[in-house]
């Protein structure tokens, strides 16, 4: 067992009563990680040395005005730059990259007094939902090491899941936090667009990326919300809205409380055991006092081809940054420069990466420029209305984070009608730019199932509210995979 | 059956500034099969009167003070640069 089992408040109170100091915690989460990351491989790269001494420092701050994650240990997706910290986005193409500046979210943690202890695996730039594109390493599910963790944010949902660190900041630009977060039994919130900077976050697609919080318990994931949020004047597209105090939201009051459940989520694809764990979790918000209704969203199988085409057309302008000149991989098989570019990039970037340049390349041409990239911008519009026409009625919509449970490392027999399911419970939400979170729902065969709880724009004090309600009236949060006691 | 070509693949990766084979192309060829249908898909609506949707909030004229702010120096922006001289980035002859 770990001392990350203990929330925050709890750790905050051992700091405060001097019976661990930041340094202990420190060392338990590097303890934590030589123990079990052999197996889970999580980490991309460690920062030992810098994390102890940061440690030592923040054990002489006095204890009035420490805010409650001070001293806590947190994994960073490694999408994120961190200065000095090599930052690889997990791709051959950024292999050795060691950024110079701290991003906007990274700056915000570390004012926290948050201690970083290291970079977190993840599928290439992003693109993925097992990890498994990674260039570097294949994660494990810490329920089963047979098992994929999710993506791409794998490596942030496996470390927390594995008792490494209590914290984790990952990415989610089309389910990238919350199917992870299912998938490992943890709790993981994608926040409205704008609601957290994305300066020096490794762009994906510019208008579906949002950084976000995976934890083990719902208050957690609140406080580190807090912390990170807000505007940011070198991101314009961050957002001006005052950031509340989650945690103060957390009542447990969910009475009258309108919940729709959106009958496109629990259609084809979904397993019985995930369709039934939903239903339970229903049951079990209704019997807290909401009232639970069934709700349309039209527009939710157009999700996935309008998600398709938008995503890889905004990646193939995002990464287009990546010449081989100014920083990252460079060929050195050139003979002039437009050999440099074409061949640093053909070396650097793996499969999946160069498939969505290609599709987002010819997308934007200017042969599908309106057929096809601006058919999808008004179909992204008709999906979101669907959001709004629901939201005008109900608090919050409530469906599976994904439609099973992790799949198998290598897994290449998963049906379309899986695939599909998974893309729909999503990615429409990023189209959307809405805030959603997932939280713990039940297991099968062992491994977790997430229940998915969707708010209105800016609205992550109500998300929160009724993920927390039902988080306390269950236990499935407070399991931990056999792997936190040893093999 | 896809409306991609490996000519189209070779077109698109002219353009990414991608060098990709004919063996390569002939992957990705296979990989975006999916582009027709899902061209389709979208094709069964009626979207003549929808506004494309560009971010998913709508924010305008987003200002600040035109005042310089701190930026890096120059010698920190050319710390992840493979070859550079007196300040400049060097590349292969370009002519």
């Amino acid at each position: 067992m770990t001392l990350f089992s203990k929330t925050a408040a709890e750790l905050q109170s051992l700091l405060h009563n001097k019976e661990v100091s930041v340094k202990d915690l420190t060392e338990e989460s590097f303890a934590r990680i030589a123990k079990t990351d052999d197996d889970v491989q999580a980490f991309l790269a460690l920062d030992e040395k810098q994390a102890l001494q940061r440690a030592e420092q923040l054990d002489k701050e006095p204890m009035d005005g420490r805010g409650p994650l001070f001293g806590l240990p947190i994994g960073i997706k490694d999408n994120i730059v961190t200065k000095g910290l090599e930052t690889t986005a997990a791709s051959r193409m950024l292999e050795n990259f060691v950024p110079v500046f701290d991003a906007t979210v990274v700056e915000k943690i570390n004012n926290a007094g948050m201690v970083s202890v290291g970079k977190l695996n993840l599928d290439e730039f992003a693109m993925g939902s097992t990890t498994e594109s990674s260039a570097f390493r294949t994660t494990r599910n810490p329920w089963n090491l047979d098992h994929v963790p999710g993506g791409s944010s794998g490596g942030s949902a496996a470390a927390v899941a594995a008792g490494e660190v209590p914290f984790a900041l990952g990415t989610d630009t089309g389910g990238s936090i919350r199917q992870p977060a299912a998938f490992c039994g943890v709790v993981g919130m994608k926040p409205t667009y704008g609601r957290v900077s994305r300066l020096g976050v490794i762009p994906m697609a510019a208008s579906l990326d949002q950084v976000g919080p995976i934890t083990r318990n719902v208050t957690d994931n609140a406080l580190l919300l807090s912390a990170i949020a807000g505007v940011d004047p070198k991101d314009s597209s961050s957002s001006a809205k005052e950031v509340l105090d989650y945690q103060k939201h957390l009542t447990g009051d969910i009475k009258g409380m309108k919940i729709g459940v959106p009958k496109e989520y629990l259609g084809e694809g979904v397993a019985e055991e995930t369709k039934n764990a939903v239903q339970e979790a229903l049951k079990v918000l209704e019997s807290l006092g909401a009232e639970v209704e069934e709700v349309s969203l039209p527009h939710a199988t157009y999700a996935l081809p309008t998600y398709y085409f938008i995503c890889a057309s905004e990646a193939s302008s995002g990464l287009a940054r990546y010449d081989g000149i100014r920083y990252g991989h460079r060929t050195e098989h050139a003979q002039n420069l437009d050999e440099l570019y074409r061949k640093s990039r053909a070396e650097g970037f793996g499969e999946e990466v160069k498939k969505r340049i290609l599709l987002g390349t010819y997308t934007l041409s200017a042969a599908h420029y309106e057929s096809v990239y601006k058919k999808a911008q008004k179909v992204r519009r008709l999906v979101a209305q669907d959001f709004a026409n629901v939201f005008a009625k109900y608090d919050v919509i409530i469906g599976p984070t994904a439609p099973t449970t992790a799949y198998k490392i290598g897994d290449t027999s998963i049906d379309i009608a899986t695939k599909n399911a998974s893309d729909l419970l999503t990615t429409s939400v990023n189209l959307a730019g809405v805030p959603a979170i997932s939280v713990p729902c039940g297991f099968s065969n062992g491994l977790p199932l997430g229940l998915q709880v969707i708010g209105n724009h800016f609205d992550e004090a109500t998300v929160y509210k009724v993920a927390h309600a039902y988080e306390q009236a269950t236990e499935f949060h407070t399991r931990t995979p056999a792997i936190w006691e040893g093999k | 059956m896809s409306t991609l070509t490996t000519e189209e693949i070779k077109a698109a990766a002219l353009r990414a500034m991608l060098s990709v084979t004919e063996e390569e192309a002939q992957v990705y060829v296979e990989k975006l099969e999916v582009f027709d249908e899902y061209v389709n898909k979208l094709n069964e609506l009626d979207t003549e009167n929808v506004e494309p949707m560009t971010h998913a909030l709508q924010q305008e004229n987003v200002m600040r003070e035109d005042v310089v702010t701190d930026v890096l120096d120059r010698e920190v922006m050319l710390e992840n640069v493979k070859e550079s001289k007196d300040g400049q980035i060097k590349v292969p002859t370009i002519l």
